[in-house]
């Protein structure tokens, strides 16, 4: 077993933004938009701002797959966070392809502070690609 | 060193005090001594999590000191209780795990700040909207989470230093959105308070819904008194600036500081006109479309007020209705087709959204609604009775006796979308009919009903409905009244079961479908400004008692309809909490920000430039130390995006609150075994 599976369950560790992506992933909870419960956040204040390394150290210790909640173009911090985001998520993949790992196990969407569905549909179609990886 | 594990109990007394003395030893070692405080949010989380188990998972955790569950952790009786745990037991960090920190993370702070701990020692770990309530299909799963959770905030802790939030400018403006009872009643409120005010109103008119209605329940005061009492004190305050046909386009900025753009749609007539001409441009109009003003039982003109005496007292041209024929610019010298829209820019510390609701509009078909012409809804209803003088009630020419009024048409769903009441219809419509019967010669009202919902004082209008002889049966949901058509006569039936389920029959001239509230169908603004709407649709409030005004986006509160169904005393109370959060939040000039900015190592920064390339806000300067160019952090200008981060190839900057020192421990925690 996958040493990051946790009761054979995929692991996933979400870098969410204070201000926007965390509000709908509570509302998924408000509403009741179940998905696994092996998946873990940590709040950002902009999802620019997660640095690779913690994607790296993530993947090491164990989990399965780091999900970005990207702020897109609601940002409160710039216009530049979609384009700096999808930078960092491009030159982690490298580095993972590099270290021989598999770089669909890093994925980023924007989630906006009322997409609480989509969120819930891309951790569940995450937890989907991951399951179906060796 | 753990407790006696024999003595486990889930009664929350003696999880209170099950604190280990035998791990004081243990303890000298850690720089911390943290306290857990794990919230049963009577059920919300323990129906769901074990919290017993977190707790006793947890205590054993490097540092922790204390840790207890309870049942309500906001309660004052537990606030007063951590901060003597944080004095008597000298805890330097604590840790709640409750309901989101959207909710209370201000709450704890301030806990931790009467106990004379600085208030960033303290962390807060959400297990209940992101846990309990997602997990509620998987218990073991959701408490294994929530012991995960719950170790990384107690990570995150022991890392914690005592921290200065930062200071910034809060602009002392708060831009009120909808001029209907609510915002209006809002920008008053705030601009007595002293602060700036922008009111802006997508309609040409102020008043919203409620100028719609007359007579008013149970002041009998009209909605448009109403309205000219609020506009009078809005003319009054020279604070307040009111647009309307106005609508916001675009928005940036955050809390403190919101930008605006502000489109002004013009009315194609000028300021300083005269009247008399434009009453003539009115009357030579040839243009007529369905007056949505009045629910489209009436007919208005391209050019147009919606009633004599409206506010702004100056009519606008329905410009995508005009045919541009021209006859009202022969006779009336105030139209100009040569106004543009305007925009324009504005800032605001603050926004308060009042933006009301829309009457359900029944499907075709829905108790005749469409397909039999005697049947309309209560908001059409109430301008029927408006409209129509003399002793007689009418309708389409044809004189009406028998009013059956159907309830909760698009309410108490329990199939459909719509499954809340709407709070002010049962109220609405019996104050009408007795109205109707009041004013009109042999009125007989028939009340089909699923329970009325009078509350407060508005029973006395049952009272009064039901001494005046109005007849009122009732069914359950799945058994409604049916409304057919009969030898050409509307015929209401209904299984009454408060007469042992009789089959009863009303022969209807009219057919009242008591309508209640829907969310606007143009959510334009609520998209723009990102406010998350709930289950309802309506937008969200992040607690209905304890935090009711305010959203999960900081500076933006809700106040009104918008929020929910509520009559316009409701609305009206609402306005006036969501102006002084408003106010709270722009009137000392400044707020207090998280102290989260980015940070140099001077050893490690090998000035490169990148860092100043990424940050929006140009925060870093480079500059000579001990002979050597390192990027330096403006503190007054850095908003603590981290952009910086991940840009630095050699790995000199961190983030207060997130290092990577708190960050790799949390996550080490989270994948603890």
């Amino acid at each position: 077993m996958n040493s990051g599976k946790l009761n054979n369950s995929v692991k996933i560790l979400v870098f969410s933004t204070e201000k926007i992506s965390d509000p709908a992933i509570d509302m998924a909870g408000l509403l009741k938009l179940h998905y696994p419960p092996t998946v873990y956040t940590i709040t950002v204040p902009c999802s620019s701002a997660v640095k690779p390394r913690w994607i790296m150290h993530a993947l090491e210790q164990g989990f399965d797959g780091v999900f970005i909640a990207a702020d897109g173009t609601d940002c409160p911090y710039g216009e530049t966070c979609t384009e700096k985001t999808g930078k960092l998520v491009q030159e982690t993949q490298d580095k993972m392809k590099e270290l021989g790992m598999d770089p669909a196990r890093l994925k980023m969407a924007a989630i906006c502070s009322i997409c609480s569905e989509p969120f819930v549909k891309h951790v569940k179609s995450f937890v989907e690609t991951l399951n179906g990886m060796s | 060193m753990k407790q006696d594990q024999s003595k486990k109990s889930d009664n929350i007394q003696q999880a209170k005090t099950s604190v280990s003395p035998v791990r004081e030893d243990s303890k000298v070692a850690y720089k911390k001594r943290i306290g857990v405080y794990v919230c049963h949010c009577g059920g919300n989380i323990s129906d769901y999590v074990d919290v017993e188990k977190v707790r006793q998972v947890v205590e054993n955790e490097e540092g922790v000191f204390l840790a207890k569950t309870t049942m309500f952790a906001c309660a004052d009786s537990n606030q007063k209780e951590m901060v003597e745990d944080i004095v008597t037991q000298k805890l330097d960090g604590v840790v709640v795990a409750s309901c989101s920190p959207k909710l209370h993370l201000l709450t704890f702070r301030a806990v931790t700040e009467r106990a004379g701990l600085n208030k960033y020692n303290y962390v807060h770990a959400n297990i209940r909207e992101q846990v309990s309530w997602a997990h509620s299909d998987n218990k073991q799963g959701a408490t294994e989470k929530a012991i995960r959770i719950v170790r990384s905030a107690i990570a995150k802790v022991r890392r914690s230093q005592a921290l200065e939030p930062i200071k910034v400018e809060a602009v002392r403006t708060v831009a009120v959105i909808g001029a209907g009872v609510a915002g209006m009643k809002a920008a008053v409120k705030l601009a007595k308070s002293g602060v700036l005010v922008y009111l802006i109103e997508r309609e040409f008119f102020v008043g919203g819904r409620v100028a719609q209605w007359d007579n008013l329940c149970i002041s009998d005061e009209t909605g448009k008194e109403l309205i000219t009492r609020l506009y009078d004190d809005i003319l009054s305050h020279k604070n307040i600036t009111l647009f309307t046909g106005a609508e916001v386009v675009e928005k940036s900025g955050s809390i403190g500081n919101f930008s605006l753009k502000v489109k002004i749609t013009p009315r194609y007539i000028r300021m300083q006109c005269n009247k008399g001409e434009l009453q003539k441009a009115i009357d030579v109009c040839p243009v007529e479309v369905p007056d949505k003003f009045n629910f489209n039982i009436t007919k208005r003109k391209a050019i147009y007020h919606n009633y004599p005496g409206e506010y702004p007292q100056l009519p606008a041209i329905d410009i995508e209705n005009c045919t541009r024929c021209g006859e009202c610019e022969k006779v009336c010298s105030s139209i100009d087709f040569n106004q543009k829209p305007e925009y324009l820019d504005i800032r605001a510390g603050s926004i308060l959204l009042a933006t009301g609701f829309d009457p359900y509009e029944p499907k075709k078909g829905e108790f005749g609604y469409g397909e039999i012409d005697n049947v309309v809804t209560l908001p059409q209803f109430k301008r029927i009775v408006h409209y129509c003088n003399g002793d007689k009630l009418q309708f389409k020419g044809r004189n009406i006796h028998n009013i059956a009024y159907i309830y909760c048409v698009g309410s108490r769903q329990v199939n459909g979308e719509n499954k809340y009441c709407s709070r002010y219809c049962c109220t609405s419509n019996i104050y009408t009919a007795i109205d109707a019967k009041k004013r009109f010669k042999d009125i007989n009202n028939f009340h089909f009903n699923r329970g009325i919902r009078t509350y407060g004082k508005q029973e006395i209008l049952y009272d009064e409905s039901s001494r005046l002889g109005d007849i009122y049966l009732q069914s359950f949901e799945d058994n409604p009244p049916e409304v057919k058509v009969v030898d050409g006569k509307t015929v209401v039936s209904i299984n009454d079961i408060l007469t042992q389920d009789k089959k009863l029959e009303v022969e209807a001239d009219l057919v009242v479908l008591v309508t209640g509230m829907v969310p606007r169908k143009d959510n334009s603004i609520g998209n723009l400004l990102k406010v998350p709407r709930g289950r309802d649709k309506f937008f969200n409030e992040i607690h209905m008692k304890l935090r009711p005004v305010e959203t999960v986006i900081d500076g933006i509160t809700i106040a009104g309809a918008g929020q929910g169904p509520k009559n316009i005393v409701e609305s009206m109370t609402s306005a006036l909490a969501a102006a002084t959060k408003s106010f709270t939040i722009v009137a000392s000039g400044e707020l207090a920000l998280e102290p989260t900015i980015a940070k140099v190592s001077k050893d490690d920064c090998e000035w490169c430039g990148k860092c100043d390339d990424a940050c929006p806000y140009d925060a870093f300067t480079p500059k000579e130390i001990d002979g050597k160019t390192v990027a330096v952090v403006n503190k007054s200008v850095c908003k603590g995006c981290g952009m910086c981060l991940p840009v630095c190839p050699s790995n000199a900057i961190q983030l207060t609150g997130l290092s990577d020192d708190e960050v790799e421990s949390m996550i080490d925690a989270l994948m603890e075994n």
